[in-house]
């Protein structure tokens, strides 16, 4: 009977099956707003749009492919539409001989974070956040990183710059137990965008459970004669950096399940949110963004805009494009660059842009800007 | 005198004294589970590992809507589904009843997904703590619903597997009415043969299927007791007024080959549901030869009597016809635990026609020890299982 069973899985004749009326109907079509998901989830009582209503523009991108419900922020501690633009730049005092110290505090503690809606993630994070806090320097400056465990873990932060190796984060060089406290010390230096993450072990679940976040060295125009009018828009704060539209997008992922397979992918941790939630990009001003790839089992990520092409910076530490006018490029893991562009001649509207690995898209790594005239 | 006096008062007592000996007990449980409420004795087992969680998928429907899916939970806590993946991609959901599930219940998943047919999908429901449950649709096609045209079609396909064969075996009757007594050790054996055959390939398959169900059935424990249940309810039934032979003997051989042909539809129609299934003609013609040794089985008790020709028109369709209902019922996709019970109560069904058939054989012996070992029965008795593994491997790829 069972064989019988196997035989029919196993040796399908489709036309014959189709003679035999099974398939009266054929493969479907479902309209994308057949269906909203459940209204709610514990915790989040955001009630989804019901089942005829038409959805909103910026979802309609999507169809039916998209996560169902809302994520937290408040439960989470952040906001994915602030992370974009939230630099910690420190405290800034004088050295006696004159340079710019800059003194940042990092705190390492375990938070379960909600990762997509309703999906928790037990992370470990720095200052309660995933991705951690976006540093950013200027060329030169004195760097003084206070750095203190709170974690249930050994953990420490490892830059991507230049500095000695007992500043390095590695085991024995930085590396704290819980309840421990290290100051990172050292020179800010290349230019460029660079990262730091733990470097604990295993690096793989250290890094994946949340301990990174970018890192932002300014050029010193002082310091770069031939190009400084780029190097005062990089710098943040100058009259010619305001002039820019600055987000920092961390392709992150997750492995909710502990199998070494990501279940939900993301830019700063939240699957969906900026397709849920659009860019607000002003036509006429750039745009620039800092982007890294921090996914870990995944060999690469990448990064696609639709309608549009862009400059790119690999590693920031150039002030001319390493590649131009490109609409696409891919990062390994920590691999990381500026990409420059704007929506000048284009018309208002949502643009898209995500992962184009379709799997990492189709698991939460989309969004949208939402490009409009003016600022109203 | 005095002692009829006394008793009813003592009997009244008695019942008293009885009550307090039932309400002890529960009384004492009630102060273990309050206690155990109210000061927690068991908060050092807490590890802060999260809670265990089972969902098992009992029913998959695809229709031109999107897929539909009955998932239960077997979880430690109340599960909560978070979001549903198909194919690695979050799809927008419905879940009826929304809200977590308690352990034991189920709940429908509806999700608008343009499923491709005959091709393959996965679901991948992700759970509120991250823990994911994964269900393969190994081959798309629109689930059969009730009063659709495949449902005809089932029938005879039933027909064709189930009854066909019983009636090609009973049409043998004439002809084996003049068999001599080693003619007849022969085919009682033939049957015994073939039901123990029956036997073991319905109580394999129940423990299969047993396996693909919620963990809270206790699939394989309850298929047991289940034919052990159907075995001796018949075993009663059966002897109430004596030991069965002749007609009554052939209606239990009927009644116990009717369901495990039941469970089989079940099965058989189950595949259709879960994706499968053309069906070849060679396979059908295989499933009808194997089959044919039923009708033969059923025919053996009745060689000395000389029934009314209903009466064998009854025995086929007895025998027979669970098949078509099987499959009916089998393709509205019903979870894998109710076709284990079915074929459980089959196992337990045939086991007793063989201590029946076996019996019988005892006592047409001179010396019973004997029974089987007589040469004409131990050839019927390879005949008969041979001939069933023989023609299984006509349907067995």
């Amino acid at each position: 009977m069972r064989e019988r069973k196997r035989w029919l899985e196993q040796r399908l004749d489709r036309r014959l099956l189709l003679a035999g009326g099974l398939a009266a109907a054929g493969g479907t079509v479902v309209a994308a707003n057949s269906a909203r998901g459940q209204s709610n989830h514990a915790g989040h009582g955001t009630a989804a749009p019901a089942a005829a209503q038409e959805p909103p523009t910026h979802l309609a991108a999507h169809g039916a492919m998209i996560t169902v419900g809302e994520v937290d922020d408040a439960r989470n501690g952040f906001d994915p539409a602030k992370l974009l633009s939230d630099w910690d730049t420190g405290t800034v005092s004088q050295q006696p001989d004159g340079r710019t110290l800059r003194t940042f505090e990092i705190t390492a503690e375990d938070k379960e974070i909600e990762i997509a809606p309703g999906i928790f993630f037990p992370a470990w994070t720095y200052n309660g956040r995933v991705p951690g806090p976006s540093l950013r320097a200027t060329e030169g400056e004195r760097l003084r990183i206070v750095f203190t465990n709170n974690g249930s873990h050994p953990h420490s932060m490892h830059f991507h710059g230049i500095h000695a190796a007992r500043m390095d984060g590695v085991p024995g060089a930085g590396l704290i137990a819980p309840g421990e406290k290290f100051v990172y010390e050292f020179d800010a230096k290349p230019f460029g965008y660079h990262l730091y993450h733990c470097h604990a072990l295993p690096l793989k679940r250290h890094i994946h459970k949340g301990m990174y976040g970018a890192f932002v060295i300014d050029p010193d125009p002082a310091l770069h004669p031939e190009h400084q009018d780029v190097a005062r828009s990089r710098l943040l704060g100058t009259t010619e950096n305001v002039g820019w539209q600055e987000f920092v997008m961390i392709m992150n992922a997750f492995d909710t399940n502990f199998d070494n397979e990501n279940e939900v992918y993301a830019v700063n941790t939240v699957a969906h949110a900026y397709a849920k939630k659009p860019i607000r990009i002003v036509k006429d001003k750039p745009v620039r963004i800092y982007l890294v790839n921090v996914v870990e089992f995944d060999p690469i990520n990448s990064f696609h805009l639709h309608a549009n092409f862009f400059d790119y910076y690999n590693q920031g530490t150039t002030l001319t494009p390493t590649l131009k006018t490109v609409d696409l490029i891919t990062q390994c893991q920590a691999e990381r660059g500026i990409l420059e562009f704007h929506f000048r001649d284009h018309e208002p509207g949502l643009y898209m842009f995500h992962a184009h690995q379709s799997e990492f898209t189709e698991l939460g790594w989309v969004g949208m800007f939402d490009v409009v005239e003016a600022v109203s | 005198m005095t002692h009829t006096t006394t008793s009813p008062l003592r009997s009244r007592s008695s019942r008293w004294i009885s009550l307090l000996w039932i309400a002890l007990p529960l009384v004492v449980l009630g102060l273990a589970i309050g206690w155990l409420v109210s000061t927690d004795p068991l908060s050092s087992f807490r590890n802060g590992a999260p809670p265990v969680e089972n969902l098992t998928f009992e029913r998959t429907i695809l229709s031109p809507d999107g897929i539909r899916i009955l998932v239960r939970a077997g979880g430690s806590e109340p599960m909560t589904i978070a979001q549903v993946q198909v194919d690695d991609a979050y799809w927008q959901f419905t879940q009826n009843p929304s809200g977590p599930i308690t352990r034991g219940d189920t709940a429908w998943i509806a999700l608008p997904f343009p499923w491709v047919l005959g091709e393959a999908h996965a679901i991948n429901i992700v759970t509120n703590t991250g823990a994911t449950f994964a269900h393969e649709i190994a081959v798309a096609v629109p689930t059969p619903t009730r009063g659709s045209m495949s449902f005809a079609s089932q029938a005879v396909l039933g027909a064709f597997v189930g009854i066909l064969p019983v009636a090609i075996g009973l049409m043998f009757y004439p002809a084996l009415r003049g068999v001599g007594r080693g003619g007849m050790d022969f085919l009682l054996s033939l049957t015994v043969g073939l039901l123990a055959f029956l036997f073991v390939d319905a109580l394999d398959d129940a423990l299969e299927l047993a396996g693909e169900a919620a963990a809270l059935f206790q699939g394989p424990t309850m298929v047991v007791l289940a034919a052990t249940a159907s075995f001796l309810i018949l075993m009663a039934a059966g002897r109430r007024s004596g030991t069965p032979t002749g007609l009554a003997l052939a209606t239990f051989i009927a009644l116990g080959i009717g369901l495990h042909n039941f469970g089989e539809g079940l099965a058989i129609g189950a595949a259709f549901a879960s994706g499968a299934a053309g069906l070849g003609t060679f396979l059908v013609l295989g499933f009808t030869l194997h089959n044919i040794t039923e009708g033969i089985g059923i025919a053996a008790p009745i060689l000395k009597q000389r029934p009314p020709l209903w009466t064998f028109a009854a025995l086929a369709l007895l025998a027979g016809g669970p098949a078509v209902v099987g499959l009916w019922i089998g393709s509205l996709a019903y979870a894998p635990q109710w076709s284990a019970l079915a074929l459980a109560v089959g196992a337990g069904a045939i086991l007793q026609v063989i201590v029946e058939v076996v019996a019988m054989q005892r006592r047409r012996q001179i010396d019973g020890t004997r029974t089987l070992l007589a040469p004409a029965a131990m050839a019927g008795l390879a005949a008969g299982v041979g001939f069933m593994y023989v023609t299984a491997m006509l349907v067995k790829i």
